[in-house]
């Protein structure tokens, strides 16, 4: 009586769509986590069978080896856990750079794939066929072997001045120093900032009310953003020094420094992605029907208020989404940097740090997390503007 | 390749890297898969055709006859400094035989074993003599070119804070991008163990205008590894390495052994497999140590071949002489 029942019950539930759905998707997430849950245990033991240590307790062990650019302080005395910072931030320093230049160079070459001028043209899909089909590792070797490899040594630096010089060691420029009342200057220009800000936005709520441009808004944000820090900071005595790289016995020292394994990776990953960015742009200009720029010239503007105010517009909408692709490439091909030296993430975190704790597990664990946190940023940044941008339906 | 090599040790059963024995499963191969360094001539370097050669190499074709009887039955796995402990945890390779030095971390928490020392080394520095520098001491201010994943990076940064000296690290993958960017300018020293240097600075494009300091900072011990957990592949490493020490002491080479069979001396019967414990214990056949000498030579003739007078390197045998003649090359008795 009761198997009847529930054989009844059973084959009723099984009809159900939804039943079926959350028996399925129960089942599913279960197989998950017991495959996760197994290769846990297994990669646990396993490494206790082989004798290998394991957690994290390493990363407050002191590193011990050097490396040669870092963004924040660091020495060999500190530890496995800031050399993750210090690669991580390099990591991050050479991203976004790239993202920077990448996205000006391809914008400026995709507009000039599509000019009306022969030369500009084929130059720009030149660029692109080249610099797109060639394997970006032999780029960066290009870069660092072919073009930087052969500059001079630091005794022979190329000198402008005192001011700027280039050799095998990298490029140095002054550093600029701040003296006297510092706090003074940087809490004005905290204040320039804000006052500039909410310029900008009441500037944007009158247009909106109005639809005119405030006429003093341009001079405003001058005096705002530029003028009153270097008054104030002035009249408290703050002043500009440069500190100029010296000779020194071995090399230069002193002033700002780009080391060439960072200028080599910088150029190779911005001239890639550009090619890339360049194409994508391209695209989304082709994608505005040709009615848009002829409706916008039969109002008489001109060519570059068409392009600014019409056709890029529109086009950002097609261009966003594969930019984000573009620049979570670039991120992970940062990576590339173990290949030259440039001390990024996983050269010297997922490279020295792992070899000398012996602890492959945890560190590659950590470098993947990191990477993926990274990405999964980007593109919910790139999302929200690619919400920002969407057509608004009215 | 350390990533492969970890997913190994993530997915893979830790009884398979192991098998029951890395004997059986080497036997069961036919051929040993051994790690070495992707290039330093003297310790492991392939010539034009493709043939291995070097010190390390050599204790690599050593096990191989102990364990197989063919000196020639070793397939070589180029290693990196970052690559080469993953590779062995893994189960990717056998045996490890690449200048590798023999620390307590790498000892205790890597799940790995040293079988002996094959070379006693210790670092240096090398720079240009246009530099006009003649000791380490002066070195304040240098960039200086490593080998990422090293006790030479660690050794090379104690050093030049106990000294109050500052530096910038210019790290590369393999011995031969340091070699190239000290070539290039990219950085005033080079530093690795001394050995190397000497092997370095035949790469160079003028080897004559470099010169290694007298400073050595460090003492570099350079032996063979395998995964702990195997005492049987543990002591076939470690007695392969030692036969051919002994071999020397007792003054058999490649050239000599064949005719050594009708010698008196019991310790030469127990050597060539004649009385004692034989290939007893190891699993081997009777005659493996016989069969090194044969095939690969004795620790002396190896040193000369590869990195000593006879070879382009001309390292004086110094510290790795035998004990009997004044070094400290001193292996477990034969019997």
């Amino acid at each position: 009586m009761l198997k009847v029942l529930f054989k009844r019950l059973f084959s009723k539930l099984w009809r159900d769509p939804v039943w079926r759905d959350v028996l399925f998707q129960t089942g599913l997430i279960l197989a998950i986590v017991l495959v996760g849950y197994q290769i846990i245990q297994n990669t646990l033991h396993n490494l206790e069978t082989l004798g290998i240590s394991t957690g994290f307790g390493f990363l407050s062990e002191s590193a011990g080896f050097g490396i040669i650019q870092s963004l924040i302080e660091y020495d060999e005395s500190f530890s496995f856990g800031r050399t993750f910072v210090v690669g991580l931030l390099n990591t991050l320093l050479v991203s976004s750079l790239g993202v920077v230049l990448a996205t000006l160079l391809g914008f400026l070459i995709g507009i000039a794939s599509l000019s009306s001028n022969w030369l500009l043209t084929r130059l720009a899909v030149a660029y692109v066929e080249c610099f797109r089909n060639i394997p970006l590792l032999l780029q960066i070797f290009f870069w660092y072997f072919a073009v930087l490899g052969v500059l001079p040594s630091p005794r022979e630096s190329l000198a402008w001045g005192d001011w700027l010089f280039l050799n095998v060691r990298g490029v140095y420029i002054p550093k600029p120093e701040l003296t006297g009342e510092t706090p003074v200057f940087y809490g004005s220009f905290l204040f320039a900032f804000l006052v500039t800000v909410s310029l900008a936005w009441a500037g944007r709520q009158y247009k909106r009310q109005t639809g005119r441009t405030l006429p003093w808004i341009k001079s405003l944000f001058l005096v705002g953003i530029v003028a009153i820090p270097l008054i104030t900071g002035w009249v408290s005595g703050v002043r500009v020094g440069w500190e100029l790289p010296v000779q020194g016995r071995f090399n230069l020292s002193g002033g700002l420094s780009l080391i060439p394994e960072l200028v080599a990776l910088l150029l190779a990953l911005s001239i890639y992605t550009a090619a890339f960015i360049a194409e994508v742009v391209r695209a989304g200009i082709q994608s505005v029907s040709k009615g848009q720029r002829e409706a916008a010239a039969a109002l008489g503007l001109r060519q570059g208020r068409i392009l600014k105010l019409v056709v890029i517009p529109q086009a950002m909408r097609v261009i966003i989404p594969p930019m984000t692709n573009q620049y979570l490439n670039l991120i992970k091909n940062s990576s590339l940097a173990t290949a030259i030296g440039y001390p990024d993430l996983v050269n010297v975190f997922a490279g020295t740090t792992l070899n000398q704790t012996g602890q492959a597990v945890e560190v590659i664990a950590m470098t993947m997390a990191v990477y993926l946190l990274i990405s999964l940023m980007v593109s919910l940044f790139m999302n929200a503007y690619n919400r920002y941008m969407a057509m608004v339906e009215r | 390749m350390a990533v492969t090599c970890l997913l190994g040790v993530l997915a893979g059963n830790a009884t398979s890297a192991n098998a029951a024995s890395t004997l059986e499963a080497v036997k069961e191969k036919g051929f040993l898969t051994c790690g070495v360094n992707t290039g330093l001539p003297g310790f492991s370097s392939p010539d034009e055709k493709g043939h291995w050669t070097g010190m390390d190499v050599d204790v690599c074709r050593a096990v191989a006859t102990a364990a197989l009887g063919d000196a020639k039955k070793v397939k070589f796995i180029p290693l990196t400094a970052k690559e080469r402990f993953t590779a062995l945890q893994s189960g990717e390779i056998d045996l490890l035989s690449r200048n590798t030095t023999w620390t307590l971390t790498r000892d205790a928490t890597l799940g790995l074993n040293f079988a002996g020392v094959a070379y006693y080394d210790g670092q240096g520095f090398m720079v240009k003599k246009s530099l006009g520098v003649s000791s380490a001491k002066e070195l304040s201010g240098a960039a200086v070119c490593i080998q990422s994943g090293t006790t030479t990076e660690l050794n090379l940064a104690d050093y030049f804070r106990l000294n109050g000296m500052k530096y910038d690290p210019v790290v590369f993958d393999t011995s031969d991008g340091t070699a190239k960017g000290f070539d290039a300018g990219r950085c005033d020293v080079l530093t690795s163990d001394q050995s190397q240097l000497y092997a370095l600075r035949l790469r160079l494009s003028k080897p004559d205008e470099a010169i290694v300091l007298p400073e050595i900072i460090s003492k570099e011990p350079l032996g063979p590894l395998v995964r702990q957990g195997d005492d049987q592949w543990f002591n076939i490493v470690k007695w392969s390495l030692s036969a051919m020490i002994n071999a020397e002491e007792l003054g058999l080479n490649s050239a000599n052994i064949d005719s050594k069979k009708m010698s008196k001396d019991p310790a030469i019967q127990r050597f060539l497999g004649m009385d004692g414990p034989k290939g007893k214990g190891m699993d081997l056949s009777d005659d493996w140590a016989w069969q090194i000498v044969r095939q690969v030579g004795n620790y002396g003739e190896v040193f000369d071949r590869n990195v000593g007078m006879a070879s382009p390197l001309k390292i004086k045998r110094g510290l790795n002489s035998l004990w009997s003649d004044g070094g400290i090359m001193y292996a477990p008795p034969h019997r």
